[in-house]
């Protein structure tokens, strides 16, 4: 029990420190995640929205197969993308395996469908309030996913925030793909994962904190900007 | 909360659409021939309609409820396709010409979660209007809604009434010939609906042809120059509206007059 609370004491003057192992850590973390949820964001709101708003033969089958990717086994991603990027991999000759880049790679993976889904959902509810506005005024194809996008505003950040939530807090695909090299590709959940097995708690302790802190925060901006987008009545 | 301040607001006649028409032709009058339309499971919603709109004044689709009156209206509008007979608009001009000079306001009003003047802008912008007169258009269409004054909350905190005349608003401010309106001050308080009767009015005199339902006869004999009586799919009367109120041709017209429940 004394081992626990020396260990977390030492966390705590870690953080308070700002420590810059720690600190690297945690801005690559937040990095890595951040460029995966934009670029997932980027490919998965226009293909959500489209989704919502798009009848064709096999429209079911997809929606329930990407709501099936939701629950993506973020390991087999990780063994995927390092398939197609080791050096005998289709993708090999671009050199990116045991790189931020490949981590990005592999967490826009695993995050684009979440945000696609969630996307779909909400889209399709306003879609079902708008469209014979939308169609009474005359707004074509583009304009209706547009609109409909800047529409469902705060229920996609909320998305969003979904998403970057799963990216930071996931540990088998980044570790896979990245190899947590120290300096080079660690990121909080790798590191907690190998100084708890080295037996350094305090490190692993000092990253815990943060990101639970982070994870908490996600959640309070999510719930915040509904707040304020119901008391704004938009 | 009364936000409808009929007293201080500014007289509709001082409020004059400067925009210049652009030189299209018109697409009224519109032929309506043979109308009828089947809905999964129910056959006959709408049977054999047929019916000319003429230019100017107010058309009021009168009947009771589930008569039919709103789904004649998408009809016309466009929203809905016809399973029998054709309608025809005068102009040679494809459908998309067509919808661009006509407008529906909606039962309960979609207004999109921004501010009154985007949302007014935002219709304005679809049907390709340019950047120097939008503002103008937007202006206009604020003054004769006498919501100048909220220009920049958001459109969805309004009232009920606001909401229904932003709507309002939006549909005039793309200058339709024709403007459809479904049940326009049903869920309103009478403040609230006199002042959106008022709007319509305005707009009529501005030179767009109203369609518009209604159930209520008192609105209808206040606004209508033509009355279109509906009862169970079917048009069972078309006249003028001082005719039609002094002398019902039809039985179901004349019971609906005396205030009787038609089944």
């Amino acid at each position: 029990m004394g081992e626990i609370s020396d260990s977390l004491g030492l966390a705590l003057q870690l953080i308070m420190a700002l420590d810059a192992d720690l600190r690297e850590i945690v801005l690559r973390s937040l990095g890595v995640s951040c460029a995966a949820v934009l670029l997932a964001s980027a490919i998965a709101l226009p293909l959500g929205a489209a989704l919502a708003v798009s009848r064709f033969p096999g429209h079911r089958a997809v929606v329930i197969l990407l709501n099936a990717l939701m629950g993506l086994p973020p390991v087999v991603v990780g063994l995927v993308v390092y398939l197609l990027l080791s050096r005998v991999g289709p993708l090999g000759d671009w050199g990116l395996l045991f790189t931020p880049t490949a981590m990005v790679i592999a967490q826009t993976i695993l995050v684009t469908p979440i945000i696609c889904a969630l996307t779909r959902q909400s889209v399709e509810y306003l879609w079902g309030e708008y469209s014979e506005q939308l169609r009474s005024l005359g707004a074509g194809r583009v304009s209706i996913v547009l609109t409909l996008l800047w529409e469902g505003r705060f229920s996609l950040l909320t998305a969003i925030l979904a998403g970057f939530g799963r990216a930071v807090a996931e540990v088998g695909a980044v570790l896979i793909v990245g190899g947590n090299i120290a300096h080079h590709t660690r990121v909080m959940t790798t590191t907690i994962a190998l100084e708890t097995a080295r037996g350094d708690l305090q490190l692993a302790l000092a990253l815990g904190i943060v990101l639970i802190c982070v994870v908490l925060a996600i959640n309070a901006g999510a719930f915040m900007t509904r707040e304020y987008a119901q008391r704004s009545g938009s | 909360m009364l936000s409808d301040p009929a007293a201080d607001a500014p007289d509709l006649a001082q409020v004059e659409a400067t925009a210049p028409q652009p030189p299209v032709a018109p697409i009224l009058p519109l032929d309506v021939n043979g109308l009828g339309l089947d809905l999964p499971g129910r056959a006959g919603v709408l049977a054999d309609i047929t019916f000319t709109l003429e230019g100017g004044g107010i058309c009021v689709v009168l009947g009771p409820n589930g008569a039919g009156k709103t789904l004649l209206l998408k009809l016309c509008h466009g929203l809905v396709r016809p399973t029998r007979g054709s309608l025809r608009w005068s102009s040679g001009q494809g459908r998309n010409g067509v919808l661009r000079q006509q407008s529906m306001v909606l039962q309960r009003p979609v207004l999109l979660r921004r501010s009154v003047q985007e949302n007014i802008d935002y219709a304005l912008r679809l049907r390709g209007v340019d950047t120097v007169e939008r503002p103008r258009r937007v202006d206009e269409a604020l003054v004769l809604a006498r919501l100048d004054h909220v220009a920049r909350r958001p459109a969805r905190a309004l009232s009920g009434g606001e909401q229904q005349r932003v709507a309002l608003a939006r549909a005039w401010a793309t200058r339709p010939e024709v403007l459809f309106l479904d049940e326009p001050s049903t869920h309103l308080d009478p403040v609230a609906a006199r002042a959106v009767e008022e709007m319509i009015t305005g707009i009529c005199a501005r030179g767009t042809t109203i369609v518009m339902t209604t159930h209520d006869l008192a609105q209808a004999r206040r606004l209508a120059d033509r009355i279109l009586f509906l009862h169970r799919g079917r048009l069972l009367e078309q006249q003028a509206a001082g005719a039609f109120f002094a002398h019902p041709q039809c039985p179901e017209a004349r019971a609906f007059l005396r205030g009787e429940l038609l089944g």
